[in-house]
């Protein structure tokens, strides 16, 4: 039986749903396959800084989480757009299970920049323009989640979230810009936290650390896109089938 | 196509003629937290010289956020904002000119009292000239901004703590650049450069804002 | 001629109503009948656009009114279960604001009239906020008097009107039905409007 491809098939909640079960456990091994090789490569081979001792190895959690909170905010708004677009329910869905993850990357970025911050520049917090615009960052996720929480009817919340998104999408380089000016302005010149020539292995800590990031990030967000829709869809037929028949 | 923007900035000033006392209390709000802050921090006027633009900015965008949760609502509690929206005109031009208005009675009396403000803190008269030019291009940015946040807000729980969630910070542009056109000129940098990526800002904004908050609204309405 | 094909209609979670379909030509007027929560005025929001309906379609003069936008909506008129006056406004202001903002040209004289035919003659200068709720409602009626668009949707048009204004009103709706017009209502009460064509639909 041969069937042809078909997005829309598999943008339907009732074939989505059994597909991300399946793909969760892959994507989770992934994660810990790849966070295991970044961390070695990070902790134990990369060479200690001859200015900055041990604690610079904080960077291998600190830029992979500025990277994809940054990551997730675009891909955020890409299913915005869609959803606006071509009023699919699954765009929805995938970008209010994405935000918390958005959000506690952009949080872990800065928790990490202060725990950084502190050996390098002896305080917690220095108005950079990268912590600021990542400060940022945050409260237009925490802007989104409050936004959507509010709203009861789950397709208003999509569309008012999606139309947040964009505006804000418009409004991020726009923000960053202003920032990093204000910074130059009053500080003379910014520190930059990816100054030093980086060792190849740095950089190869960072992207495995970032790819684990990553296949953890679409893990937990298919595993809460599939609660999410079985909330959502509770009266319709195939919830209720999986629902009486067992977890599937 | 320009009958429907000057006919809802009319319809809109003549209400809010009626309410003088909302243009008031908001107007009174930005002297009253402008006046704090002298108090709080000491009268030097050194320090308060360097702390006056960003001051009576962050005010100026305090201001803006009290009048606007009821820019839709009013109109969105009385039926009003469906006849709007079931006018045979764009949407966005009627929010246009809502926008428009909103700046006439809020965005207007910010800029009018702010050099009084300024002398309060000292400020020479170029900087109280450049700080006068900056909040009136500025404002009406916010206007724009903030319409976008108080159509997404509308008749939601805890609307107005909502938009400021919403809408501050994609104010920090025009909190950067309004403050940063008054420092520069206090540091002799001159603020020209300042002064017109807001005018491009607010340039911007208003020719995108009141299209994206008539989406906004559009949501809200079904 | 307005056309709905196929419409189904869903809030939150409930399916309102499905497959309601219906024709209305130029004179004949339409019923919407239903219990309460039957979904009776999500229908008039999605004829009037303002709801998209989740299946089927809506046209006027054949086309699609979402396609139509701003040439559907200047032959509408509406009238929901708010008043959609400014408490603030005079009877007069509100009428003239209302025109000026529907893009129809209302003299004073023709705005003073309408008032008067819905009694509220000497009332014109004072803000809506000091009338009585029957008066303000008066007041959203009188939009009524002069309106020439031909497609009316009138919400629940005769709640909390006396008799004689019942009366009234049901005259009003009988000339522009007569006129060419056509008009798609919500009611509980029955009246009676002498009309070519009445024609019922009922939600479930």
């Amino acid at each position: 039986m041969t069937r042809r491809f078909n997005l829309y098939h598999f943008a339907s909640p009732a074939t989505f749903y059994p597909l991300a079960g399946a793909l969760i456990p892959w994507f989770a091994a992934a994660s810990v396959l790849f966070g295991l090789a970044g961390l070695y490569l990070g902790m134990l081979v990369a060479p200690t800084d001859f200015q900055q001792g041990e604690g610079y190895r904080i960077i291998f959690i600190h830029v992979p989480a500025s990277w994809m909170s940054m990551f997730i905010y675009l891909v955020m708004a890409f299913w915005a757009a869609i959803g606006l677009a071509f009023n699919t329910r699954l765009s929805g869905m995938m970008t209010q299970a994405l935000a918390p993850t958005g959000a506690l990357m952009a949080f872990l970025s800065l928790w990490t920049g202060a725990l950084w911050g502190k050996p390098m520049w002896g305080t917690w917090w220095v108005w950079d323009a990268r912590l600021t615009s990542e400060l940022i960052l945050l409260f237009l996720y925490i802007g989104y989640m409050a936004l959507v929480a509010a709203i009861d009817d789950p397709r208003r919340a999509d569309k008012a979230g999606g139309l947040l998104l964009l505006v804000g999408v418009v409004n991020v380089p726009i923000i960053y810009f202003s920032v990093k000016w204000w910074n130059t302005l009053h500080q003379g010149s910014s520190v930059n936290l990816t100054k030093s020539s980086m060792a190849e292995t740095m950089l190869w800590g960072m992207l495995l650390m970032a790819m684990c990031f990553w296949m953890y990030a679409i893990a937990v967000a298919f595993a809460r896109v599939r609660t999410i829709m079985l909330e959502r869809e509770r009266h319709t037929d195939w919830v209720k089938a999986i629902l009486a028949g067992g977890e599937k | 196509m320009l009958g429907v923007v000057t006919a809802v900035i009319a319809r809109d000033l003549k209400l809010a003629m009626r309410r003088q006392a909302d243009i008031v209390s908001a107007l009174f709000f930005f002297i009253i937290v402008v006046s704090l802050f002298p108090l709080g921090i000491g009268p030097e006027p050194d320090l308060l010289r360097k702390l006056a633009p960003g001051v009576l900015w962050v005010a100026a965008l305090l201001a803006t956020m009290l009048s606007l949760p009821r820019l839709f609502a009013d109109d969105h509690r009385d039926g009003t904002l469906e006849q709007l929206a079931l006018s045979p005109h764009p949407l966005g031009l009627v929010v246009t000119g809502k926008v428009i208005a909103h700046w006439l009675v809020s965005g207007l009396p910010l800029t009018l009292i702010a050099p009084v403000l300024g002398i309060q803190f000292d400020l020479s008269t170029e900087a109280l000239l450049v700080l006068t030019g900056a909040i009136l291009l500025g404002t009406p940015a916010l206007s724009g901004i903030g319409a976008i946040g108080a159509a997404l807000t509308l008749g939601l729980r805890g609307g107005g703590v909502l938009l400021s969630l919403l809408v501050l910070p994609l104010y920090i542009p025009v909190l950067i650049f309004g403050a940063g056109a008054v420092d520069a000129t206090v540091s002799g940098l001159g603020g020209e450069g300042h002064l017109s990526l807001l005018g491009a800002m607010t340039f911007a904004s208003l020719g995108f804002a009141p299209w994206a908050s008539a989406a906004a609204l559009k949501i809200a309405l079904e | 001629m307005l056309e709905a094909d196929n419409l189904e209609c869903v809030r939150g979670e409930r399916r309102l109503f499905a497959g309601i379909g219906f024709k209305l030509g130029p004179g004949e007027l339409l019923y919407l009948k239903g219990r309460n929560g039957a979904g009776k005025t999500s229908l008039l929001r999605m004829l009037i656009g303002l709801l998209p309906p989740e299946a089927g379609e809506i046209r006027w003069k054949g086309e699609p009114i979402k396609a139509a936008g701003e040439i559907f909506r200047a032959d509408l008129c509406y009238l929901g279960h708010l008043n959609a006056i400014k408490e603030e406004l005079t009877p007069l202001e509100n009428l003239m604001v209302a025109a000026r903002l529907a893009d129809e040209t209302l003299s004073e004289d023709d705005a003073l009239d309408a008032l008067e035919q819905v009694g509220l003659a000497g009332r014109e200068d004072l803000a809506c906020k000091y009338l009585s709720q029957g008066q303000k409602r008066r007041v959203a009626l009188a939009r009524l008097v002069q309106e020439r668009r031909p497609l009316w949707v009138l919400d629940e048009p005769f709640v909390a009107l006396d008799v004689a204004a019942v009366d009234w009103l049901a005259q009003l709706i009988s000339a522009h039905l007569q006129r060419g017009g056509l008009a798609v209502m919500t009611t509980h009460q029955p009246v009676d409007i002498p009309a070519g064509t009445v024609r019922e639909l009922g939600l479930s």
